[in-house]
């Protein structure tokens, strides 16, 4: 099952990269989806990402009780579990749910309704048509908002570090300035490219083969965004085993 | 023209299709009909590419279709128009962004060119108007012109229609009947039609194959088709009190 499942993936995104019809139009609606998987995940991103640093710096500030250990240590944890894992990780975790529920949702109604056999019978490349703008606009912007993710995260950290009391500013700027490693931002990217084209390419193949009425549609929804979680978790192993 | 032969189509161990074999002719209104089940949606779909018979051949002005690889296809498909059983318009699109659709991704046209057919396909379909609404904002018969006008927008030679009136009020689904027959005739297009409503087979009926168990049962005219002594398509056309008064009459 697992084999047929795969099998079919492949030959799904064999159809994706084939030649557009016409490129303005996919421009016109790989903007259009950059701007939905960018701008509408903004929001979320934000609120996720400041959290998440303010409760890693309280969190490591409870746990390094030492005085032989410099408060300052509490920047420099903050932005590299920000930087390596919870940014990208958890913001794609997010993002799987988001984006992924409304891709397989909206190509699994499209399915449902025969609107894809419409573009079938049209004698356009539905997969194409339908799914590269999707993981296109994906690829282009969740490595983005990993970006502002890593931003608004140590921001978080920082204020909420400054104001509990358990480092001061000066303490938690110079943590985060000392040994500083360019290398994990790459990393972070690499990761955020990566569970991008998982989340857009599983939902999207989810939705595709989509078969029956409103209740499939929803269950393909649902096995979008389990499939998509574990994929990113799986790979996320897989690429700090490689990369670090 | 079209010609299908000897067509079978399996789904697992349901044989759907044993052995179909007919001619489609342009400017000719045909009707597939038959029971639900009997494999007139699957017939119509292995015509158009939808579905791949196990074996037999579809041919579009002697070009063999069934053979054809997806690129080939392709070039078959810019002339076929089809209307779908739940129109399948796409949702996030006006109406004219519905019609224009095909003529943006196949055609050079300019905006002007391709606004003037989108126009002339609204009046055709009696829609003159509308084109900013949304498919949600339509009434099913509205829906259903709008199919037929984004069907026909690219000049098609072949018109497939999948049980389109099924959803609609009679008065509804005999505008949509004529509006078919009248574009078939006016265009010279070769239109075929999944039924099972009996007023579309005596209103636009001019060939009819009637289909029972996966086989050709019957073919024939709506003339013909009250006068017939098959069982089987007797009990196909008089399944109504309406048709049997109307008869007795």
């Amino acid at each position: 099952m697992i084999f047929y499942h795969f099998g079919n993936y492949i030959l799904l995104l064999k159809a994706v990269f084939r030649k557009p019809e016409k490129f303005s139009i996919y421009k016109n609606e790989i903007f259009r989806e950059m701007v939905s998987i960018g701008l509408g995940s903004l929001g979320i991103i934000s609120i996720i990402s400041i959290f998440i640093g303010a409760v890693t710096t309280v969190q490591t500030a409870f746990q390094l009780t030492s005085d032989l250990i410099p408060k300052s240590i509490i920047g420099g944890i903050t932005r590299d579990s920000t930087i390596l894992e919870l940014s990208p990780t958890v913001c794609s975790l997010v993002l799987a749910g988001k984006i992924g529920s409304s891709i397989a949702s909206q190509i699994g109604t499209m399915r449902v309704t025969e609107q894809i056999d419409a573009l079938e019978i049209m004698g356009i490349n539905a997969p194409g048509y339908l799914i590269l703008p999707k993981l296109l606009g994906g690829v282009i912007m969740i490595p983005m908002l990993v970006i502002v993710a890593i931003f608004l995260s140590i921001t978080g950290g920082y204020f909420a570090g400054v104001a509990s009391g358990a480092v001061t500013a000066a303490e938690f700027i110079q943590g985060l300035s000392t040994g500083f490693v360019p290398f994990t931002v790459f990393v972070a990217l690499i990761k955020a490219l990566i569970f991008a084209f998982e989340i857009t390419t599983i939902s999207a193949y989810q939705g595709f083969y989509t078969k029956g009425g409103a209740l499939e549609v929803g269950q393909s929804s649902t096995k979008a965004v389990v499939i998509s979680c574990i994929a990113i978790l799986v790979s996320d192993y897989i690429i700090a085993q490689l990369l670090l | 023209m079209i010609e299908v032969k000897d067509i079978y189509k399996s789904f697992g161990d349901n044989e759907v299709l044993k052995g179909i074999s007919a001619t489609f002719k342009p400017g000719v209104t045909s009707l597939i009909i038959g029971g639900s089940g009997s494999g007139k949606t699957t017939l119509m779909k292995n015509m158009v590419g939808l579905h791949e018979p196990n074996s037999g051949t579809v041919t579009y002005n002697e070009r063999d279709f069934t053979s054809m690889d997806m690129h080939e296809r392709i070039e078959i498909r810019k002339e076929i128009g089809m209307l779908f059983q739940g129109s399948a318009l796409f949702d996030s699109m006006t109406v004219e962004k519905n019609i224009r659709f095909p003529l943006d991704m196949f055609t050079d046209q300019s905006k002007a060119e391709k606004l003037d057919r989108v126009n002339f396909v609204l009046e055709r379909v009696n829609l003159a108007g509308k084109n900013k609404l949304y498919p949600t904002e339509l009434s099913g018969g509205m829906m259903k012109r709008v199919g037929i006008a984004r069907a026909i927008a690219m000049r098609p030679k072949y018109l497939f229609c999948d049980e389109p009136n099924s959803g609609l009020d009679p008065k509804s689904a005999i505008i949509i009947d004529e509006l078919i027959k009248e574009i078939t005739v006016e265009y010279d297009i070769t239109t075929v039609v999944v039924t099972h409503d009996m007023n579309s087979v005596m209103g636009i009926g001019d060939h009819i194959i009637f289909l029972h168990e996966g086989k050709k049962w019957w073919e024939g005219s709506n003339k013909e088709i009250t006068s017939t002594d098959n069982p089987e398509l007797n009990n196909f056309v008089f399944a109504t009190k309406l048709m049997e008064t109307l008869l007795k009459k």
